[in-house]
C-alpha cells in the first residue's frame, strides 16, 4: 500500500501538471525572483495561454500552432494592460490589480455572455488532436516502468519539461547577462537604478511580459495534457500553489522553480494518494472522503510556505547569505 | 593643495545669493516645491559653475535634499525651469538626467545589497548593448565591451580602496564602505557633475580624509563638477570653492567660503533654527544627525 502511494506521488511529481506548475512558477521567479514585483495574477496568464490554445482550436477551427501563439500573444497584451498603469506607483499596486484581474478573466470567461466563445462554465475540450496527432511514440506499451505512463502522456511530458528546460536555459541566460544585471538591481532599489541611467519602467514591463509569457506557456500545456479547459481551473489558488513552489526550490535561483515543482507535487501527490487509498479502505471518517481534496492541498500549501518560512526561508537552492543581507 | 595655476574661474563674482556665475554648469530658475503647508524649496535664481566644487549647506530641512531630487528628476516641481550644460532638464526622467552627465548619489545610500561590489560598478556604465533584451542573449555581442568596463570599474576599485570586497555582496560592506562606493559607482556613469548628498555622514573619520581626497580628484584629476551637501564646516570650508546656503527652502547667502563663515544671514539661519549649531563651530559627529 505504501509502495503504491509512493509510486502515485512519483507519477504525479513527473507529470504534465507538475511541468505546468514549474512554467508557472518560471514566469513568477522572473516577476518576484529577479525583478521584485509582486503578481498575484499568474493565474490569469495561465488562463489566457489554456484558453488561446482551446478557443482557438474548439471555437474557431484554426490551427493549434497558432493556438499557442494567440495564448502567448493574448499574455503579452495582459501584462502591457496590467503593467501600464502600475508599474510606475509602489509595488502592492501591481499586486492587488494583478490578482483582481486574474478573477475577473475567470468570471468573464464562465460567464453566459461568453459561452458561445470560451464554452461558459463547462469550457471546452477537444483541442488537441494535433498535438497527439505529432506524437512519435508507439502506443501499444506503457512507459517509464511501474510508472506506467501512457504514450499521450509520455508525450505530454516529454514535450512539457522540455520546454521547462528551454525556459530556464532562457531566463538563466538573461539573469547572467547585463539587461539581468539591471533587472537585479530594480529588484535591489529601483532608485538606484534610476539614478545610475536605468529606464526602470520599460525593464519593469520587460520582465512582466516575459514572465507572463512564460506563465501563459504553462497554461498551454496544462489544457493540452488536459484536453480540456474550465474556468475554475483559474482559482486564485493556482497562483499560490505557483508562489509555494518558488519560495520551495528558492527564489530567485534559477533552477528552483523546477526542483520546486517536482517536490511540490511529489508530496502533494502522496498527500492526495494517501487520502484515497485510506479512505477507500474506509479507515477515515464519512466527512474526510474524496471532498476532501481540495482542502486538503490548501492546508498543505499553506503549512509548507508557513513551515519554509520557519526553517528554510532560502529554500532549497536558495542563497542563505543572500536572504540574511539588510536591503535596505 | 598646491596652488592653482589656472585662472580663478569666481574672480570677481559677487558673494550675494543668486549671483551669475561666469561658466556655469547648471542655472536654476525660479524652482519651487511644497509639501502640503511646507515651502521645501523655493529657488529664485542659482548658478552652479562649472570644474570646481560648490557645498551646499543649511540647517536640517532646509530643503537640500529636495533640491537635489528635483533637479535630478526624481520628485517634480510646482514650477521652475533649470538648464543643465545648455539643455533644459525640466521634467526629463531620472534615467535621462543621469545619462545627460548628472548623477547624484543619495543621503542614505542605496548600495544594491544582494549584488557584488563588482556589480554594482558594472550596472553603473552607460550604453551597454547587453542591457538590451535580445542582445542579452548573444554574450558575443556584449562580451568585449563587458570586459573593457570591468577594467575600468577595477581601477577605480584600487583607488577607492574597495578592491578587496571585489566580490563580496555591497550589503556587507560598512557605512563608510558603502558611501565610497556609491561615489564609485558613480563615476562609472562617467558624468559631467556629480551631486554627493552628504558623502561623509556616518562615515569613520579614518575614511573621511579618503573621502575627501576622493571629492577634490574629481575636480583636479578629472576636470567634473561636483555639489555636495555637507554639516560639517570644516569639511565644507577645506574643499568647496564656492558655499550655498540654503534656509526654507530659499538661497541666502553664496560666497567663497572665507566669505560664508562670516555672513550674518548664515549664522542667522543656523542659530534661528532649533535643531543646529552655528556653522562655524564644528560639530561633534557622535551629536551630528541625519536630516
Ligand atoms: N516627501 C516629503 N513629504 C513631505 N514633506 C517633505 C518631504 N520631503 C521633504 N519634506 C519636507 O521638506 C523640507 C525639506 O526637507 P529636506 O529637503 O529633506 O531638507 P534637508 O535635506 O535640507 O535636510 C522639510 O521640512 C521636510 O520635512
Ligand atoms: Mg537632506
Amino acid at each position: 500500500m505504501l509502495v503504491d502511494i509512493l509510486v502515485d506521488a512519483l507519477r504525479t511529481s513527473v507529470g504534465p501538471t507538475a511541468a505546468a506548475y514549474a512554467l508557472l512558477a518560471i514566469g513568477l521567479n522572473m516577476h518576484f525572483g529577479f525583478t521584485g514585483l509582486l503578481n498575484f495574477g499568474q493565474a490569469g496568464f495561465m488562463l489566457v495561454g489554456a484558453y488561446g490554445v482551446a478557443i482557438t482550436v474548439s471555437t474557431f477551427g484554426g490551427p493549434l500552432f497558432l493556438g499557442v501563439i494567440v495564448g502567448m500573444l493574448a499574455a503579452v497584451v495582459l501584462a502591457l494592460l496590467l503593467g501600464v498603469p502600475t508599474l510606475r506607483l509602489r509595488a502592492d499596486y501591481l499586486a492587488i490589480t494583478t490578482i483582481a484581474a486574474a478573477e475577473i478573466l475567470r468570471l468573464l470567461f464562465r460567464s453566459t455572455a461568453a459561452e458561445p466563445v470560451t464554452g461558459g462554465v463547462f469550457g471546452l475540450r477537444q483541442f488537441g488532436g494535433a498535438f497527439f496527432a505529432l506524437n512519435p511514440l508507439p502506443d501499444d506499451r506503457a512507459y517509464l516502468g511501474p510508472l506506467a505512463a501512457s504514450a499521450g502522456r509520455m508525450w505530454v511530458m516529454l514535450v512539457g519539461w522540455s520546454v521547462v528546460l528551454l525556459m530556464t536555459l532562457l531566463v538563466w541566460a538573461l539573469i547572467r547577462s547585463p539587461w539581468g544585471r539591471v533587472i537585479r538591481s530594480i529588484r535591489e532599489d529601483e532608485d538606484a537604478a534610476r539614478s545610475l541611467g536605468k529606464n526602470v519602467f520599460a525593464y519593469k514591463m520587460q520582465s512582466l511580459v516575459l514572465g507572463g509569457v512564460i506563465g501563459a506557456i504553462g497554461g498551454a500545456l496544462f489544457a493540452l495534457s488536459l484536453q480540456t479547459v474550465q474556468p475554475d481551473t483559474f482559482l486564485p489558488q493556482v497562483t499560490f500553489y505557483a508562489f509555494a513552489i518558488l519560495i520551495l526550490g528558492g527564489t530567485a535561483s534559477t533552477f528552483g522553480p523546477v526542483i520546486g515543482a517536482v517536490i511540490f507535487w511529489f508530496i502533494l501527490g502522496m498527500l492526495l494518494s494517501g487520502l484515497r487509498t485510506f479512505s477507500d479502505a474506509g479507515l477515515l471518517p464519512e466527512f474526510f472522503g474524496a471532498q476532501a481534496v481540495g482542502a486538503v492541498s490548501l492546508t498543505f500549501v499553506g503549512v509548507l510556505i508557513m513551515s519554509l518560512m520557519i526553517f528554510r526561508p532560502q529554500g532549497i537552492l536558495g542563497d542563505k547569505k543572500e536572504l540574511q543581507l539588510d536591503v535596505s | 593643495m598646491s596652488p592653482d595655476p589656472r585662472p580663478d574661474p569666481l574672480e570677481g563674482t559677487s558673494a550675494e545669493p543668486g549671483v551669475a556665475k561666469a561658466d556655469p554648469i547648471l542655472t536654476v530658475s525660479d524652482v519651487r516645491r511644497s509639501f502640503g503647508g511646507i515651502t521645501a524649496v523655493d529657488v529664485d535664481h542659482l548658478e552652479i559653475p562649472r570644474g570646481l566644487i560648490t557645498g551646499l549647506i543649511g540647517p536640517n530641512g532646509a530643503g537640500k535634499t529636495t533640491l537635489f531630487n528635483l533637479l535630478t528628476g526624481f520628485d517634480t516641481p510646482d514650477k521652475g525651469t533649470w538648464t543643465f550644460a545648455g539643455e533644459d532638464l525640466a521634467g526629463v526622467p531620472a534615467h535621462l538626467v543621469a545619462r545627460k552627465g548628472m548623477v547624484r548619489t543619495f543621503q542614505l545610500t542605496k548600495a544594491l545589497a544582494r549584488m557584488t561590489v563588482m556589480e554594482n560598478m558594472q550596472l553603473a556604465a552607460v550604453g551597454q548593448t547587453g542591457e538590451r533584451l535580445l542582445p542579452a542573449l548573444l554574450p558575443s555581442l556584449w562580451r568585449p565591451q563587458e570586459d573593457a568596463l570591468t577594467e575600468r570599474a577595477d581601477e577605480l576599485l584600487v583607488r577607492f580602496k574597495l578592491d578587496h570586497m571585489r566580490d563580496q555582496f555591497a550589503g556587507t560592506l560598512s557605512g563608510g564602505q558603502k558611501k565610497l562606493l556609491e561615489m564609485a559607482r558613480a563615476l562609472m556613469v562617467e558624468p559631467s557633475m556629480v551631486m554627493l548628498d552628504e558623502p561623509m555622514a556616518g562615515v569613520n573619520p579614518a575614511l573621511t580624509q579618503s573621502l575627501l581626497g576622493h571629492v577634490k580628484g574629481l575636480r583636479d584629476n578629472e576636470g567634473r563638477t561636483v555639489v555636495f551637501v555637507e554639516h560639517d564646516m570644516d569639511v565644507v570650508f577645506d574643499i568647496s570653492d564656492w558655499v550655498v546656503c540654503l534656509a526654507q527652502g530659499a538661497v541666502i547667502a553664496e560666497g567663497r567660503p572665507s566669505e560664508i563663515g562670516s555672513n550674518p544671514a548664515v549664522i542667522d539661519a543656523y542659530l534661528g533654527s532649533s535643531h543646529s549649531e552655528a556653522p562655524v563651530q564644528r560639530r561633534k559627529r557622535h551629536e551630528r544627525r541625519a536630516s
